[in-house]
């Protein structure tokens, strides 16, 4: 059997390459813009919980708890093919990073209140006492501590976000992906999605290690 | 005791329950300028508790009245100004871990008061020198022992220059050898005029130091005194029975 030529055929891969290159840029884009777009929601969220009027603490317990429940595909096809039936149409890009970034900042805001949770009730006593601010209190006392709990999850997040972009490829997005299929179709060869395949991984590995050294360290003392 | 003046600390009817338990019933209490004050009693008795409303650190029955300096002691924007000008040092210090002790000291008065950054720093090794920790300034707290971090508190409370120091044990979490270190920078504190409300255990450092002494159980002022009328001749038979306690062992 020539399952070498079927999977690993060298020329196809050589030839689908720049496609695939292509499809990363456009996955790095999508994954880097949600990222970033979760992390100031979640962050902001996560503050707010702690301080605003009650009613908008339970807005946000609501939403949190609705983007994690629902199934990040179906977001992504209801903002796509749903929105535009009340004259919202956003591009495959703008489509992908909203769902994504929506679902990012639920997971971050919730791993930012477990942060700010972890710190000593002490800390905010002494803020306190010493005249200092809300807004003083978080930047320079809670969060600077927050934040290195919060490393590790937030890694993890990102992760996840990463490998969640390849559902762009569902609303005609050219990610890494739809890069792939395209690539397999035309040359009906499958080689391009092994190539794909690799491509996430050697991206991610990296990643998934750099977590499993954080979580090993913290969970060594340091606090 | 100078009475002519109008407290610094005003305290009248303070009620504070948790729920149904109520840990203060109605207490008043005057706190002269430059008095030192120091409040004894039994755990649970609600001494913590009533220096933690004084800062408002805990919420209290709002028909309860505490001024500080004729300023209302309530939630609103008037409280930050109470803060500034009421220092606290906690039983376990509360030092702000990632920042050095110099940071720990400078942090309020430049963020408060708007201090420079060259002052707020020329101020906090001044401080660090009073208490006797100048050379610990570049350090994490985590790399100095409790007596030391104890007096790092402390300096950091002085750093906002307040007109009123409130200490929550503060010598409790410490290993015995340290105690003193921490007591005599408090004596020596107590020697400038500093305002000064103590919760302690320290009865030896009560008798010294303080110029009234208050005896406090299940939420209530049982008997006020210099150190000598609560030491020596107690009224009280609860009084007597807590001081037997604590002094015979």
């Amino acid at each position: 059997m020539n399952l070498l030529n079927t999977f690993f055929n060298i020329p196809v891969l050589v030839q689908s390459l720049p496609q695939l290159l292509w499809g990363l840029v456009v996955t790095l884009e999508i994954g880097i813009t949600s990222i970033l777009c979760g992390l100031v929601g979640g962050l902001f969220l996560a503050v707010a919980r702690l301080y605003a009027p009650r009613v908008f603490t339970v807005l946000i317990r609501i939403y949190i708890d609705i983007f994690r429940s629902i199934p990040l595909l179906v977001l992504l096809i209801v903002v796509y093919y749903a929105l535009p039936f009340v004259g919202i149409r956003l591009s495959p890009f703008l489509s992908a990073v909203t769902a994504l970034s929506l679902v990012s900042a639920a997971y971050t805001a919730e791993i930012f209140r477990a942060g700010i949770e972890a710190i000593p009730h002490g800390q905010f006593e002494a803020s306190a006492a010493l005249g200092l601010s809300n807004r003083n209190t978080m930047v320079d006392v809670i969060l600077p501590q927050a934040i290195r709990i919060v490393i590790p999850p937030l890694t993890n997040n990102c992760i996840n976000v990463l490998k969640d972009t390849a559902l762009a490829s569902v609303v005609a997005m050219p990610d890494l992906l739809k890069q792939a299929t395209q690539a397999q179709a035309l040359a009906a060869n499958p080689t391009p999605l092994i190539g794909a395949a690799l491509i996430y991984v050697a991206l991610l590995w990296p990643m998934v290690a750099v977590v499993a050294h954080l979580e090993k360290r913290f969970s060594k003392g340091k606090r | 005791m100078n009475t002519s003046a109008a407290p610094l600390i005003s305290i009248r009817g303070l009620t504070k329950a948790y729920g149904t338990f109520t840990v203060l019933h109605g207490i008043d209490l005057d706190v002269a300028e430059g008095e030192v004050v120091c409040v004894i009693g039994p755990s649970g008795s609600g001494k913590s508790t009533l220096i933690r409303c004084i800062n408002h650190l805990e919420a209290f029955a709002p028909e309860s009245r505490i001024t500080v300096d004729g300023i209302r002691v309530e939630p609103g924007p008037a409280l930050a100004k109470v803060r500034a000008e009421v220092g606290m040092v906690f039983q376990s210090f509360n030092l702000f871990p990632h920042m050095t002790v110099l940071k720990n000291v400078m942090l309020a008065p430049m963020r408060v008061r708007g201090t420079t950054p060259a002052e707020a720093e020329r101020k906090a090794r001044e401080l660090l020198a009073r208490v006797g920790i100048a050379e610990q300034a570049e350090k994490y707290p985590g790399q100095l022992s409790g007596g030391q971090q104890q007096r790092v508190a402390i300096a950091r409370a002085l750093a906002m220059e307040p007109r009123v120091l409130l200490f929550d044990e503060p010598t409790s979490s410490l290993d015995p050898e340290m105690v003193g270190e921490v007591l005599d920078v408090m004596r020596k504190l107590a020697g400038t005029g500093v305002t000064m409300v103590v919760v302690t255990h320290e009865m030896g450092f009560a008798r010294q130091v303080a110029d009234r002494v208050i005896f406090m159980d299940g939420g209530r002022l049982v008997e006020v005194g210099t150190p000598a009328d609560i030491f020596d001749t107690p009224k009280e038979e609860r009084t007597r029975g807590f001081l037997r306690a604590v002094l015979n062992h």
